[in-house]
């Protein structure tokens, strides 16, 4: 099983907290064929990600197979405060699933 | 004004209300599970009116859309899309010529701004439409990216 990670980076711009977030994933479309076999690929990508602040869900996304492998995604909002904690989680469509939390710097 | 807003709030939250006790929401998920018929959808109408629950979009200036002219590897393709329309409650990104146009959408929380970004696969030279809902109305802004080497398939 491929290392299952969340890099996320939270940073305060004036009123607005900026988070990245980095993930491991291979996000297989499933079009994809096997040079040497010829067989297709299965697909296995990232559905859905959830980014909480305070128990409050900021952002939920939806991601489809045009996701890049190790995808990155940035948001922003607002009414955080430095040392808040933040928690990304995301579930792929193998029902694996991964989360991490980062404090807001 | 204020009493406008009132209205809406208190309207909003009672529906709310009524959609929890009807079950058919889980506290604190107020926003919608994966939609596959949405990424099932081979056209950019059919995965909007699955994804937003419609595809009568205005086009907007308001939304700016970072993303490069030409991509050299269609695999990864940085895309940002920002937009200054308030009370921005999802975003919506197609890419015209992938084999599924919808590439991921987005619920935003209200503390959330409109600000998205990621990046993305792109089969070939395409147009990429990002779509934002505000208030219940859609607006669109594209870009047109040139891709020299495909990222769908190999």
């Amino acid at each position: 099983m491929a290392k299952k990670k969340i890099r996320i980076r939270a940073k305060m711009k004036g009123d607005v907290a900026e988070v990245k977030t980095l993930m491991s994933h291979p996000m297989e479309t499933g079009l994809r064929k096997n040079k040497k076999t010829g067989e297709k690929i299965p697909a296995h990508f990232i559905q859905d990600i959830t980014c909480e602040h305070k128990g409050t869900q900021v952002l939920v996304a939806h991601w489809g197979v045009a996701i890049s492998k190790n995808p990155y995604l940035a948001f922003k909002f607002t009414g955080a405060a430095k040392g808040d904690t933040i928690k990304v989680s995301w579930n792929d469509n193998k029902g694996e699933s991964a989360s991490a939390e980062a404090k807001i710097g | 004004m204020k009493r406008r807003s009132f209205l809406k709030g208190t309207v909003a939250s009672s529906m709310l209300g009524v959609a929890a006790s009807a079950g058919l929401l889980t506290p604190q998920s107020i926003l919608a599970a994966w939609p596959k018929a949405a990424f099932e959808a081979k056209d950019v109408d059919d995965g909007m009116e699955a994804v937003l629950g419609s595809s009568d979009v205005t086009e907007s200036g308001d939304i700016n859309i970072k993303a490069p002219d030409i991509a050299e590897n269609g695999a990864v393709v940085p895309i940002t899309i920002s937009t200054s329309i308030s009370d921005v409650e999802s975003i919506a990104i197609f890419i015209e010529k992938n084999p599924v146009p919808l590439a991921s959408s987005y619920d935003l929380g209200p503390t959330a701004e409109g600000f998205i970004s990621c990046r993305v696969k792109m089969g070939k030279t395409s147009d990429l439409i990002a779509v934002v809902k505000s208030e219940g109305k859609l607006y669109s802004a594209k870009k047109m990216i040139k891709v020299t080497i495909g990222g769908c398939g190999g």
